[in-house]
């Protein structure tokens, strides 16, 4: 199984490529009034208007500014496409399924509901991404 | 050989061809003494049997095969229309429409039609003038005007014999060439046996039919005896006495009847170019293409305010020139597209005087439908989604409003309960009203049902006006039934039409008397793509109000703004309305007030308002995009729309705003 490997503060975290639609760079986000926190906005992904969600915000860890490195993972689920803002996206690799843990109790703050496993590859630790817990529009922490 | 091809231009015509019979079926079931309606019905039962026999639909081409038989009959005064035929026709329409239905979502388009043949049968057989399978021609009345009409026109009549060898199997398929032979030459006006008979191979080895045509005797000789296995034809003249020289016992109607089998003779006649004058000047075009073609254009709409984004920067007067012209094309191009995608309301409201007949006669009841403004246009998208939610309103008005025609009478009311459907534009809306003279909505009882499903409690109840106790029928769960009826209170309640109605961008309101009757009416815009609006800004941010809910701009100074229970209000035209601060709801970050407000004056209804904004941009085209499934419901925001520079702006929902 390959997945998209991207960083958030000092983590790794990793996302199914099947799940994957493109990885974008940071572009203008329309900011949507009266939507939870964690929904930065929405932007124009060539000509169709796709969510934007802020991982940092979605998983409570404190908010940073955009840099160069900053991107956007284009995530599908179903019939929902959205965004992740991530800090930086650059690696793809191969894993084992058979070597993927189940997640400990707690990470750094992060609800375990969020996170589907984690899996060691050549010394990193790869936290994996439960896209349709992210996703969801209820808040599991509220 | 692939039918498939075909298949898509089969299930449309039938289409239309069954809402021509129900239609007509409609028309001389009012009136019984016209029998252009059966000549009208009869040509498109024959045209779809043809087309289903072609496509290989046994079941669809035997039951209008009957049809047609009861309508031939009908037609010739052999049989009397009353209502029990007229009702098993409707039938036999139905179960067709059940089987080209099956066909178009890809089933085979296979019914039992058992039972139908045999009531159609069971009608014909009734025929009071028999028709033996003679061997000689009878010239009844009917065939006598008809030749003499002919004859008078100049055109020849022959009485061809057609012997088929002794050893030909399949009889009735080479008499089915042989028609079809004569039937390009001419019009096959009487046979023997009748056609029936030979199909089923009720007859010896010859036939004798009597044909109208222009061709010649040689040539008709000809042509018959390229169809193999025919032995030999004999073609006399048909002697026939001027009309002018026959007697004027003629009754009026078979006069009218044989007018209109000579117009159908000759497809060209001018009645008929009448009839249908647009016939070769349009083509079907799948709605995808048009969907395809649509979104090409909403980006050439984006690049072109990008475009004249860049003509204002640059201030060429050369590029500004161009881009102008370019905007005039392109908007003279929309509107051609959009023209394109209208569909008259009519596709939706002719299956509705069926409905009502039929929904009137299991319920005993007498409702007389009008249906007024039928060719109101409405972008196509629309019309595929109001004809559910119209249904079930009218549904809705057969089964609770009009009451029984006794209690109708003992109210002092006409017997004849009447519905009526009327479709109208109103500036960039579609209003659509239904209105009855029935019972109305009951107060009291709307009420006591919410409070028993516990969807108000008593003390909002005693609050309510009665508009708002009227909107309660579009409550979730609620249904004014008394019992669950067949027609309606089938768990679906009206909440649904309103869903889909406002799903659709539009709205729908109740008015009621009761006693007197209801009136529904829903409002839902032209098209549902590209709109006019005005763009705004507000801080960082810009929004974009569609200008069908701006009543006009202005500025307004501080001083002129006061207060109603700490509600800003401004004096507008004499009229107290509310002022929102957009920028306070939308919780717009950086926003610091100016010297002045400026506000944008909108409405919902009849009621106004007044939004605070930082400043307007200007008008523009825009289109409108779904902030997609992750966010269906944001208060106040209908959609997005991509500006110029390729950033997205939120659509302001006005009718969320003004409660």
């Amino acid at each position: 199984m390959k997945i998209i490997v991207f960083q958030l503060g000092d983590e790794e975290y990793g996302i199914s490529v099947e799940e994957v639609q493109s990885i974008e760079k940071i572009q203008h986000i329309t900011r949507v009034p009266g939507v939870k926190e964690y929904v930065k906005g929405v932007i124009n992904l060539r000509g169709v208007i796709t969510p934007i969600i802020d991982l940092r915000t979605r998983f409570k860890l404190q908010e940073q500014l955009n840099h160069e490195l900053t991107r956007i993972i284009m995530v599908r689920l179903n019939d929902i496409e959205a965004g992740l803002i991530v800090d930086a996206a650059n690696d793809v690799v191969d894993i084992d399924e058979k070597t993927i843990a189940s997640v400990p109790e707690t990470i750094e703050g992060i609800a375990v509901e969020y996170l589907s496993g984690v899996v060691k590859v050549d010394g990193r630790l790869i936290v994996l991404l439960n896209l349709p817990k992210v996703l969801s529009l209820e808040d599991p922490l509220q | 050989m692939d039918m498939n091809q075909y298949l898509e231009v089969f299930i449309e015509e039938s289409k239309e061809h069954l809402q021509n019979v129900n239609d007509q079926l409609m028309l001389f079931e009012k009136n019984t003494n016209d029998l252009s309606y059966v000549n009208e019905i009869f040509r498109s039962a024959h045209t779809l049997k043809g087309m289903s026999a072609t496509m290989g639909f046994d079941d669809l081409a035997q039951l209008t095969h009957k049809m047609e038989n009861v309508l031939d009959a009908v037609r010739n005064h052999q049989l009397d229309a009353h209502t029990e035929i007229v009702d098993v026709l409707f039938e036999s329409v139905d179960a067709l429409e059940i089987m080209v239905q099956s066909i178009s979502e890809g089933g085979d388009g296979q019914l039992d039609v058992k039972l139908l043949v045999q009531k159609l049968q069971r009608i014909v057989a009734e025929e009071p003038v028999a028709q033996s399978a003679a061997s000689f021609i009878e010239y009844d009345e009917l065939v006598q005007t008809l030749l003499s009409q002919t004859a008078d026109q100049g055109v020849n009549a022959f009485e061809i014999t057609v012997q088929l060898e002794s050893t030909c199997l399949l009889k009735a398929a080479r008499a089915y060439m042989v028609f079809d032979v004569l039937e390009q030459a001419g019009d096959v006006i009487k046979s023997a046996p009748t056609v029936q008979d030979i199909e089923q191979e009720k007859f010896e080895s010859s036939f004798i039919v009597i044909l109208v045509t222009n061709e010649s005797q040689e040539k008709l000789q000809a042509s018959i005896m390229e169809v193999s296995e025919v032995e030999s034809v004999k073609i006399a003249v048909v002697p026939v006495k001027k009309e002018t020289e026959m007697e004027e016992s003629v009754s009026q109607e078979v006069a009218a009847a044989i007018q209109e089998v000579t117009v159908s003779a000759s497809s060209k006649s001018s009645v008929e170019e009448k009839k249908q004058p647009s016939i070769n000047k349009t083509i079907r075009v799948n709605i995808d293409r048009l969907d395809s073609l649509m979104n090409l254009f909403e980006e050439l709409v984006i690049d072109r305010g990008r475009l004249e984004q860049i003509s204002k920067e640059l201030n060429n007067s050369e590029l500004d020139e161009t881009v102008e012209r370019m905007s005039r094309i392109s908007g003279d191009l929309q509107t051609i597209i959009l023209n394109m995608r209208m569909v008259p309301v009519e596709t939706v409201f002719n299956r509705f005087p069926r409905m009502v007949r039929q929904l009137s006669k299991d319920l005993g009841k007498q409702i007389e439908l009008q249906i007024v403004g039928a060719d109101t246009e409405l972008d196509r998208t629309v019309i595929d989604e109001i004809g559910d939610p119209l249904v079930h309103l009218l549904r809705n008005a057969v089964d609770h409003g009009i009451e029984m025609p006794q209690a109708r009478l003992t109210k002092g009311k006409n017997e004849t309960g009447m519905i009526r459907l009327k479709a109208y534009h109103s500036g960039n809306h579609v209003f659509i009203d239904l209105e009855d003279d029935g019972a109305g909505i009951n107060r009291e009882k709307v009420l006591q049902k919410a409070l028993n499903r516990g969807i108000i409690d008593e003390k909002t109840a005693e609050t309510l006006t009665d508009k708002q106790v009227y909107e309660l029928i579009f409550a979730s769960g609620f249904s004014t039934a008394e019992q669950i009826s067949d027609v309606s209170g089938r768990g679906v309640g009206l909440d649904v039409v309103k869903n889909t109605i406002e799903s659709l961008g539009g709205s729908v309101t109740i008015d009621s008397s009761e006693g007197y009757g209801s009136r529904f009416s829903i409002q839902l815009p032209l098209t549902l793509s590209i709109i006019s609006a005005l763009l705004v800004q507000m801080s960082e941010e810009r929004y974009a109000l569609p200008l069908s809910s701006i009543i006009e701009t202005a500025i307004v100074q501080p001083k002129d703004i006061m207060h109603v229970h700490g509600q800003k209000v401004i004096d507008f035209r004499g009229a107290i309305i509310p002022l929102i601060d957009l920028k306070k709801l939308f919780n717009v970050p950086n926003s610091v007030q100016g010297n002045y407000y400026s506000v944008v004056i909108v409405k919902k209804g009849e009621k106004t308002a007044g939004l605070i904004v930082d400043s307007f941009i200007g008008q523009q085209e825009i289109v409108l995009k779904s902030l997609g499934h992750y966010l269906p419901a944001v208060f106040a925001i209908s959609g997005a729309t991509i500006l110029g520079d390729g950033q997205v702006a939120l659509i302001i929902d006005c009718n969320a705003l003004i409660k």
